[in-house]
């Protein structure tokens, strides 16, 4: 058998390591040469390892948003949004805990923290805390910049947004954040995109809006 | 209210969040509420000609009404009518107020389901999106069994416009993660690979995330995908932020979809095709490069979005783990981020490193960072920061840097945040017993644990430090003295009243010739701590009284008066009752012989998984990933040791011997009486250690080995369980499974240490096999009898043990194997082959067993030393002074006849284990030869067939320098040399 793939020694040689592999569902078994103790031997067979790589399988963790909470300072809720399914009690419960923890920390700390089995990253923005449930190991950084882009658009949208926009219009807020993610994942990053398609929703509004003050003139109910 | 000209299509509603927000006190606004909720309540169930505007208004009031928190228990109808209506701003609402409210169990799923089927044959593709965006959101089994067909049509028609693609796309991810099962694979599945070449930036974002969840499941089906994601990541980094317009965010070239990229790629190994690997690479270090550059804004949003790729790049480096240059400089790169000022950065460089210090490649890297991560530990202001500093250094820790690195956990330890403490005691448990400076300070290093965050320390540490104490001879003395030092605080934790009271129960007697610390002294100082302990403790206590009795026959009488107090006697606690009468009646009844039996020291442990290890796993299931990976990648362990113990009730040392006892083969009596004596399986789990005490003594009755297991592996290297030995007492050590290589000096070393004295124990130990051997030897001929043992359900099949003497053996040694009578062994069976051995001449090597059999249809071959060593064939010699010393000069004529080591002690210099090594070895010991008592003479004779060589040995130990002399004279060189080899790693 030829090595699959070589790899580079700490003496800068290359040799040979693993002799193949099969990509699974739950991992990577990779078929290793017996004197390499580079792997995680599970069965020999004559001379060769057979290895389950198993960071290819913490690799099969969902990773994906689970949930967008937004709040005041004074701790009520003006956005929820959850994307994995969960008991109405569940949440309450998950919204009261992670409010108090959140609104307990100091400015200059850190905006993730691990929280029972997520990774929580919120930002505040004036009176409003926005923060997101995502997986551990999922991207961080990039997440708090969803955040960022979401203000961007509700900013754009109410033209400065405060407060009392999403209070007014929480509809709003959900069909803005509804172009922006869908399902725990983004879906259009673009800025220009998002606001083209929610204008498109406003003049649909419009069009029945003016059909009714139409029908209404008339008399009609 | 706010003039908001889009959007505002509801006055009734505005009026109403007005009204709300107007209440004075809680109690108004749940007074506004109910009314507000009667008077929709009112509207739903009167006026049947409610048109779609009024409808949508109240649903939308109801929606309100909800996110402040209040339950809504009707309306769901209403809300389910305005999906069928042709209006989109109603129909939204529908939508929403389902996607936030409706159960997916709910008994109007069908109608929803049925909607939404409507709307996805809708016309207008607004309406498409709608029902997707819906499912995308919450989709259910249900759901998915409904509609999962319709979706991957949308996603690969020419036809769909590019948002109900992207919908489409999330909404099969979603449908696919509820229930994957129906979601078939098909023609479309290559098709989708292909949208990551798609024109709209937004297409292949969304693209992306469905394929890397697919390609999870299903690699294989995926696998082009690798080629068409290398190349667009490509595209990507190399473009400048103006190429891709509005998907460059804040200078970065679209950073999501690159994100997604790398992600996708960390399902796959490196590519195989180097050209394809190096363009891989090339975007690597494209992003690596990236982040030396000046930044093109000071916007947070840029370094963010920068360093979002970043990191994501570096998750894929560590992936593949392939490329020493690339984990370097990530290494380095985080190295930067270590100081900078964003703490967000400092956060997650040290949680990126953390992976990193688990590469071989790059933990040497990682090392260098370690001042910078205790500084972090000690001055990060944000206690999420600092956890990630304690896993850091926990991840970076060997046995280079372990002293430095616990002694900072320790001291941090003071001072530490509540949520963490106890994880941090777990790790430094388990750091202090990994790397081991020595004993002494391992004993130090969780002493100091129990004393500065007691409460924190779980019953599997303290289990843990006395198991190691017991299993080392080298620290039993240093022990007592620390723990004795210990308990002299006024105020002193429970836990160290504990392992106080054990280890001076089994080792008080080592430093009771102290007068400071004599039986008397010890006695009353742990009694003093006495009253205020819990039951459980109080039990331990009374069975380290029953051991002073033992120890220390002078102060019995004082030992009895406190059994016999009334407050143990008539103890309202059954087990404490029972202990101080049957302890009381033992120590009246029994015969001072009776109670040494009983009362023996305990016997090792046997080596497992450290069951703190065990703990932490259980408490942190992401760090087991971590450190399967690391201790696979870093020592020669198998680490399948590792998980199968992690779960096992016997991992920890509670309940360990009691398989052992269950298994021995002849229970001797004294041990059935103890059984009867406590009650094995009362009393709770901190007393059970205390059962072991009286189960323990019993087994040396059954086997022949010698009672001071002198040898002892660090527990970090060896997994063993000897729950079928055939001489249960017996630990020794095992080669682990995968390093059976008959050449391997290191087992030939050990097989040496442990087998040279002993004759009975466990050979080898997996956990498919077990092999015992029981050994007698009789001049220059031996017989070694093999006990093959199936741990497994399923049989072995062409079971087929061989015999070899590799090289110059051949000549020196005949070994004749029985073959065995079956070539299967069943599920849980044990067969036994004996093999004879003939010595012929003086020889070095051991014969090599190797064992090939079927299990479950994959060959397994297992390769092991015979425990054969020369001096097994040596008979002691008795001979007087004279011609002791008559002999010793006529040795001393020719070169090679003598061999002198001056060597330092490897274990603790006692003379009592000494002689009975000595013993075991095979010479004859000779009292009163050497005018210094301390020394040892002896005398004996390897019986090879060909030649008798007569040996004689001179031992001096040098307390006070720790050191031994080694003299040994023989007519052979080669057997002068071979048995010098043998003793030095005795001594």
């Amino acid at each position: 058998m030829s090595p699959k793939f070589t790899r580079k020694g700490n003496n800068g040689q290359n040799y040979p390591v693993c002799y193949g592999e099969h990509v699974l569902g739950g991992g990577v078994i990779r078929l290793w040469c017996r004197h390499q103790n580079l792997c995680t031997p599970r069965w020999i067979v004559g001379n060769y390892y057979i290895s389950i790589d198993v960071r290819g399988s913490t690799q099969q963790v969902v990773k994906m948003m689970k949930f967008m909470l937004l709040f005041s300072r004074q701790g009520k809720v003006r956005l929820q949004q959850w994307y994995s399914a969960t008991q109405e009690k569940e949440k309450k419960k998950i919204m009261r805990e992670l409010i108090t923890i959140i609104l307990a920390r100091k400015p200059k700390m850190c905006s993730f923290l691990e929280w029972k089995e997520y990774k929580i990253v919120y930002k505040r923005y004036a009176s409003l805390y926005f923060c997101c449930a995502i997986e551990k190991g999922d991207n961080e950084l990039l997440t708090l910049e969803i955040i960022h882009r979401y203000v961007e658009l509700l900013d754009k949208y109410f033209g400065s947004v405060c407060e009392l926009d999403i209070i007014f219009n929480f509809e709003k807020a959900y069909f803005i954040l509804d172009e922006l993610m869908l399902g725990g994942e983004i879906q259009e990053t673009s800025k220009k995109n998002c606001l083209k398609a929610i204008a498109a929703q406003d003049l649909l509004q419009e069009e029945a809006d003016a059909t009714r003050n139409v029908l209404e003139e008339m008399g009609l109910p | 209210m706010p003039t908001v000209a889009k959007g505002d299509g509801m006055r009734g509603l505005a009026v109403f969040i007005s009204d709300i927000r107007n209440c004075k006190s809680k109690e108004a606004e749940q007074k506004r509420i109910n009314k507000e909720l009667a008077n929709i309540r009112s509207k739903f169930k009167g006026d049947k000609t409610l048109d779609g505007y009024n409808k949508k208004k109240y649903v939308c009031k109801l929606l309100f009404i909800f996110l402040l928190g209040h339950d809504i228990d009707f309306g769901h109808m209403e809300a389910v009518n305005l999906l069928s209506s042709n209006k989109y701003t109603e129909k939204q609402i529908g939508y929403l107020f389902i996607s936030v409210l409706v159960n997916t169990d709910s008994a109007l799923i069908r109608l929803i389901i049925q909607a939404i089927k409507n709307d996805l044959e809708a016309r207008h593709p607004v309406h498409i999106c709608l029902a997707l965006q819906c499912i995308a959101n919450i989709g259910s089994k249900e759901m998915a069994e409904a509609l999962t067909k319709e979706i991957p049509k949308l996603i690969v028609s020419g036809e769909t416009i590019d948002a109900v693609k992207q919908s489409a796309c999330l909404c099969l991810l979603r449908l696919f993660r509820t229930s994957p099962e129906t979601v078939p694979p098909g023609e479309w599945t290559q098709r989708v690979g292909h949208l990551l070449n798609d024109q709209h930036l937004g297409v292949v974002t969304s693209a992306t995330s469905l394929i890397h969840t697919l390609a999870q499941k299903t690699p294989e089906d995926f696998k082009p995908c690798v080629q068409l994601a290398i190349s667009r990541l490509s595209r990507i980094v190399t473009s400048s932020y103006t190429d891709l317009q509005d998907y460059t965010y804040y200078f970065v070239p679209a950073p999501w979809l690159s994100v997604k990229l790398l992600r996708l790629l960390q399902v796959y190994p490196p590519p195989e095709d180097p050209a394809l690997r190096g363009r891989l690479n090339e975007c690597l270090e494209t992003i690596l490069n990236k982040a030396q550059e000046p930044p093109k804004s000071k916007k947070v949003q840029h370094s963010n979005a920068k360093n979002a790729v970043l990191f994501e790049a570096i998750n894929l480096i560590i992936h593949h783990d392939t490329e020493p240059s690339l984990l370097v400089r990530a290494c380095n790169q985080l190295g930067q981020f270590l100081q900078h000022r964003e703490t967000n950065l400092r956060y997650l460089a040290l949680e990126s490193m953390c992976l990193l210090a688990s590469s071989e490649f790059s933990h040497e890297a990682v090392k260098k960072h370690m001042d910078t991560v205790i500084t972090a530990l000690k001055t990060e202001r944000d206690v999420s920061v600092r956890q990630r500093a304690v896993d850091l250094l926990y991840g970076m820790c060997d046995k280079s840097n372990a002293e430095e690195i616990v002694a900072e956990m320790l001291s941090y330890l003071e001072t530490a945040d509540y949520s963490i403490r106890e994880e941090m005691v777990l790790k430094v448990a388990i750091l202090a017993e990994k790397y081991p400076v020595d004993y002494t300070w391992y004993v130090d290093t969780i002493l100091n644990l129990i004393r500065i965050a007691g409460d924190y320390v779980s019953d599997e540490v303290w289990y843990r430090v006395i198991q190691i104490v017991i299993n080392r001879d080298d620290v039993q003395g240093y022990a007592a003295k620390v723990v004795f030092e210990a308990l002299q605080a006024p105020a002193c934790h429970e836990n160290m009243v504990k392992v106080g009271g054990y280890i001076l129960g089994e080792f008080g007697n080592l430093i009771a010739g102290d007068q400071r610390s004599s039986p008397m002294v010890q006695f009353q100082l742990l009694h003093s701590k006495y009253h205020l302990c819990s039951a459980p403790t109080r039990g331990l206590l009374l069975s380290t009284y029953i051991k002073f009795i033992n120890l220390f026959p002078e102060i019995k009488g004082q030992l009895q008066d406190v059994l016999r107090n009334n407050n143990n006697l008539q103890n309202a606690d059954a087990e404490l009752q029972q202990r101080a009468i049957e302890y009381l009646q033992l120590s009246t009844v029994a015969s001072q012989d009776v109670l040494a039996t009983v009362l023996e020291e305990m016997p090792p442990f046997p080596e497992r998984e450290s069951s703190i290890l065990a703990k932490l796993k259980k408490k942190k299931p992401n760090v087991s990933d971590i450190e399967v990976v690391k201790e696979g990648k870093k020592s020669s362990n198998p680490p399948t040791l590792n998980n199968s113990a992690a779960n096992t009730p016997e991992a920890t040392p509670a309940s360990a011997p009691v398989p052992v006892m269950a298994a021995a083969p002849a229970p001797a009596p004294v041990q059935s009486a103890s059984d009867d004596l406590l009650g094995l399986s009362a009393g709770p789990a901190a007393a059970a250690p205390v059962t072991n005490n009286f189960a323990a003594p019993a087994a040396p009755a059954g086997g022949g080995g010698l009672l001071v297991d002198v040898f002892d592996t660090p527990p970090a290297q060896n997994n063993v369980s000897t729950a079928l030995a055939p001489q249960a007492e017996e630990n020794f050590f095992n080669m682990p499974s995968g390093e059976t290589a008959p050449s391997g000096d290191a087992s030939a070393t050990e097989l040496d240490g442990r087998f040279a004295i002993k004759n009975n124990g466990v050979l080898f130990e997996n956990e498919l096999l077990q092999i015992g051997v029981k050994a007698e030897y009789k001049g220059n001929l031996g017989r070694l009898g093999l006990f093959y043992g199936n741990k497994t359900s399923y049989p072995f099949q062409f079971f087929t043990p061989t015999v070899s003497c590799p090289g110059e053996l051949a000549s020196a040694m005949n070994v004749q194997t029985k073959p065995l009578d079956v070539n299967t062994v069943e599920g849980g069976a044990q067969v036994q082959q004996i093999i004879n051995v003939e010595c012929i001449a003086d020889f070095v090597d051991a014969p090599i067993l190797s064992i090939k059999f079927s299990y479950s249809g994959s060959m397994q071959q297992i390769n092991l030393m015979l425990p054969v060593m020369l001096n097994k064939f040596f008979e002691p010699v008795e001979m007087d002074a004279t011609s002791f010393f008559n002999r010793w000069k006529q040795l001393s004529r020719r070169p090679g006849q003598e061999e002198q080591k001056i060597f330092k002690a490897s274990f603790p210099i006692n003379s009592d284990t000494s002689r009975t090594k000595l013993l075991g070895f095979g010479f004859g010991l000779l009292d009163g030869v050497d005018p210094n008592p301390d020394n040892f003479v002896g005398a004996g004779i390897i019986k090879a067939q060909s030649s008798q060589v007569g040996c004689l040995l001179r031992l001096e130990p040098n307390m006070q320098a720790q050191m031994y002399r080694l003299t040994l004279r023989t007519s052979s060189k080669s057997v002068t040399t071979r048995l010098a080899d043998l003793l030095l790693k005795l001594f």
